[in-house]
């Protein structure tokens, strides 16, 4: 019988190393927008200025190496994390420090680098990430300013250089409203992604988990990669939505998450030896001429991303994608997790009886004198009105439709209003980001902030428990 | 300058002064707010509560309409026989009307004055909660109840019921049923018994022979009392026969019901594990009179002979499941719960039903009751999910 007991063990430990997941979403949304990107790519003109901003990396407190007027190589250190001085933030250009700009209690905001004609980088080691030990990744990663690409759960924030996370995750669909296409974006980058994902093999303790669309063609085979593959409507392409599927987050463990467009730069970065900081990302949106894809280097000012490509008119710039990006102007900088830049119409017009007509225009997943149910391939222009005003909760039921995680929706977001740390720890507060939230934001009759409920949720955890 | 830009103008102006709330409630009635979205998502569901109330509303507007028909109706058709009178006249929408709609407005009146006043001292918006509730409160009175006793009701609804617990979103008990448990237990003789369901018969009028012409009898009310009932299946379901204005077509109801489960308002789980625990609780009546526990002569007999199905088709039961016990905030919130509250309600709205003495009706109280422990049982149903996540938990640190 110990014989047997030991058999069975030892097939379970065979076949958790390579036990691939079929994930099937059905809970969610696919909100079909008009100005999908058109699969074309053109390079950006460089910008005059480029922006590092301290608020993309959520909590971190910024502690400036450089002053105003320094001359920085692409790569070189700009600030360093307060809380965590090895994580180290470069700047994505070659350039003169032109400003330092403050807010209230001097609050650092942007850094604006002007740029020079050419890029020099700063040169780290070329190396083999398979060769490498634990330690040595970690710390060419630390070094060249690559380390922010590495984000924590929980709390979605950059990781912590002292951790070891329990797995690695990185998603291969991106499924949000006009997000980049994956599949167009990190075509012939094979090279870099099998060097960047061994990377990340030596981090973990545990595994390195990769999902892709049923039809996935981009990925490479790499050693010690667990590749997953997943269909089904948005959130399936984001991350909390694969982790909950194949190994959930329990209280006192972290996993790390990497963006794929990231990996390949960390890739490069082992590759060449140098941290070049651009990605292609698309142009998505009715508001665009001609939405495409366009190379651009991170932290581009958004005007010379645009340029030529608007049409006139009263739109917004939003940089990510409509349900989690951040609203800009064209003098503002594209954001450092961003693959996507869309521009939608903005909706601030009153509209007679727009609250009880049929409104063909726009879409609701409800049937309330809306008929948009009857069309469900349309694609809309869907403004920026919130179509109502904030209100308490009252429907019920309607949030998990749209959430695929196996936690409750309101009563996460009640417990969080009241910051029932308890409570909030029981219905799985470690499990969710606030992009998790957006679906649910999107279909909230009474248009509360889910998102930025969330985000205060996860910041009250980092202060209470950490 | 168009009336856009006139109101527009007038909200700038009104912005921070008392006027505010009141304004922007009937601007935005009028208009959609030019407001954007910051900070979240940038682009929101077209739906928001408004939309939600008006699909409610909208589901309930046949019930009114037959309820104005069927006043008359059963007025006339006590006094004339009802082989001589048509359902379907201006004469019984008329008197209907004059019945009525009084009654709405007093309910629409003193609910939302009292939801203005509020707002204002508190500084929200004017929520529209009371939109549904002002609309649900006539259709579940009997047809002479006075005004002033009904504006007493709503007063102590909205401001007890409601106001108190933070308003729209944040109440125990439903509203429209909360007004009607403070009438039946202040003035239950209005409320209850054989002389309010049909108009006339508390003002005693005569037929030419000199006695009442008019029974306000219910269904129900002959049951209780061991009478025969002289109404056939079809005048139940139709509706034809005395009781609340708007709880006696089961056949409207029952659209209004299909209405709001396509429209993905109201819940189906609640509407229909509501049927299904009335049927039980039915059957398990008609059972114990089948096998001889329940004898003729017993007080219950004839409350717990009516078949199971019958049941569903008379009082309030129906009018209750669909419109009432699904109130998204007095209801439970979570999937699995809802399926329990419902179920719970047409169980205990049969049995109260039959065992009560005083007023054989039993959903008000049925869907009140569940109210309270509709959290409860969410508790529970949460539970389970926060258990799942704590063995996860112990099996990884195991």
């Amino acid at each position: 019988m110990v014989k047997f007991a030991r058999f069975e063990k030892l097939v379970l430990t065979i076949s958790s190393i390579n036990m691939s997941k079929d994930i099937r979403i059905k809970k969610g949304l696919d909100l079909k927008l008009k100005g999908e990107a058109e699969k074309s790519v053109s390079d950006v003109a460089r910008s005059k200025v480029y922006a590092i901003k301290p608020s993309d990396f959520h909590g971190v407190t910024p502690k400036m190496v450089v002053k105003e007027g320094a001359s920085v190589k692409a790569g070189e250190v700009v600030f360093y994390s307060k809380n965590d001085e090895a994580v180290k933030f470069v700047s994505p250009v070659s350039g003169t420090i032109q400003e330092i700009k403050r807010g209230e209690k001097r609050v650092i905001l942007e850094i604006l680098i002007a740029a020079d004609s050419q890029d020099t980088f700063v040169e780290h080691s070329k190396k083999n990430p398979k060769d490498l030990s634990a330690q040595e990744v970690k710390e060419q990663l630390l070094a060249s300013g690559a380390w922010p690409f590495i984000v924590q759960r929980p709390y979605d924030v950059v990781a912590n250089s002292a951790d070891t996370p329990k797995a690695i995750f990185v998603s291969g669909i991106n499924s949000a409203p006009l997000e980049a296409d994956l599949e167009f974006t990190m075509a012939g980058k094979q090279e870099a992604l099998t060097a960047g994902l061994t990377a990340l093999t030596k981090l973990t303790s545990g595994k390195v988990h990769v999902t892709v669309g049923p039809n996935a063609t981009f990925l490479p085979s790499v050693d010690g990669v667990t590749v997953h593959k997943a269909q089904g409507v948005h959130p399936v392409g984001l991350v909390s939505t694969q982790i909950g599927k194949i190994d959930p987050i329990n209280k006192g463990e972290k996993v790390w998450v990497v963006q794929m467009e990231d990996v390949a730069i960390i890739g490069n970065l082992f590759l060449t030896g140098k941290l070049i900081q651009t990605k292609t990302i698309a142009l998505a949106g009715s508001g665009f001429e001609k939405p495409s894809y366009v190379n651009v280097t991170f932290g581009a000012q958004i005007a010379d991303v645009v340029a030529g490509n608007l049409k006139d008119g009263n739109y917004r710039i939003i940089s990510g994608d409509v349900l989690t990006g951040d609203q800009k102007s064209k003098e503002g900088f594209i954001g450092f997790y961003h693959n996507t830049m869309t521009v939608i119409p903005e909706g601030d017009d009153y509209d007679f009886f727009g609250w009880n007509l049929p409104r063909p225009n726009k879409f609701s997943v409800y049937r309330a004198n809306m008929f948009s149910f009857l069309t469900p391939n349309k694609k809309y222009d869907l403004n920026t009105n919130t179509n109502g005003e904030h209100r308490g909760f009252v429907l019920t039921g309607e949030y998990e439709k749209v959430c695929p995680l196996d936690i409750y929706p309101m009563q996460l977001l009640k417990s969080i209003l009241v910051k029932d740390i308890d409570q909030m720890e029981a219905l799985g507060i470690y499990e969710v980001a606030p992009e998790d939230f957006a679906l649910t934001e999107y279909v909230c009759v009474s248009k509360q902030d889910h998102q930025r409920i969330v985000r205060e949720g996860l910041d009250v955890m980092i202060k209470e428990v950490g | 300058m168009s009336l856009k830009q006139n109101l527009h103008n007038l909200k700038e102006k009104y912005r921070g002064t008392k006027m505010e709330q009141s304004f922007n409630a009937l601007h935005t009635f009028l208009y959609l707010p030019n407001m954007t979205t910051h900070g979240g998502t940038h682009v929101k569901d077209a739906t928001d509560l408004k939309r939600v109330m008006n699909t409610v509303i909208m589901a309930m507007v046949p019930v009114l309409i037959f309820g104005m028909f069927n006043a008359g109706y059963q007025h006339f058709g006590q006094i004339n026989g009802f082989d001589a009178v048509e359902f379907f006249t201006i004469e019984n929408l008329i008197l209907g009307l004059t019945k009525i709609l009084p009654i709405l407005i007093v309910s629409y009146g003193v609910g939302l004055g009292i939801e203005f006043i509020f707002a204002t001292v508190k500084k929200h918006e004017v929520e529209e909660g009371y939109l549904v509730t002002g609309m649900l409160v006539p259709l579940i009175m009997p047809i002479d109840l006075p005004l002033w006793m009904l504006a007493v009701a709503v007063a102590f609804g909205v401001v007890i019921g409601k106001e108190l617990f933070g308003g729209t979103g944040m109440n125990i008990l439903n509203p429209a049923l909360t007004i009607r448990a403070f009438l039946f237990f202040n003035w239950a003789a209005w409320m209850s018994g054989d002389k309010v369901w049909v108009h006339g018969a508390v003002d005693g009028v005569k037929n030419t022979a000199g006695t009442d012409a008019i029974s306000g009898e219910t269904i129900l009310g002959s049951l209780a009392a061991n009478k025969e009932v002289g109404y056939s299946t079809y005048d139940m379901f139709m509706g034809f026969i005395p009781g609340s204005i708007g709880e006696t077509s089961t056949f409207l109801i029952l659209l209004g019901g299909l209405f709001l489960i396509l429209t993905g308002i109201g819940s189906a789980r609640i509407m229909l594990s509501a049927v299904i625990g009335a049927a039980v609780m039915g059957l398990i009546f008609n059972g114990l009179v089948d096998s001889g526990v329940i004898l003729e002569g017993s007080k219950f007999y004839s409350l717990m002979n009516f078949p199971f199905w019958q049941h569903l088709i008379v009082g309030g039961i129906a009018f209750g499941i669909v419109y009432m016990a699904t109130d998204p905030v007095s209801a439970a919130q979570t999937n699995t719960g809802k399926i329990i509250y419902g179920f719970l309600i047409g169980f205990f709205s049969i049995m109260i039903r039959v065992f009560n003495p005083a007023y054989p009706e039993g959903v008000m109280m049925a869907i009140l009751l569940l109210n309270v422990f509709a959290p409860t049982i969410d508790h529970y149903v949460v539970q389970a999910n926060v258990k799942r996540r704590m063995k996860r938990l112990k099996v990884k640190t195991a």
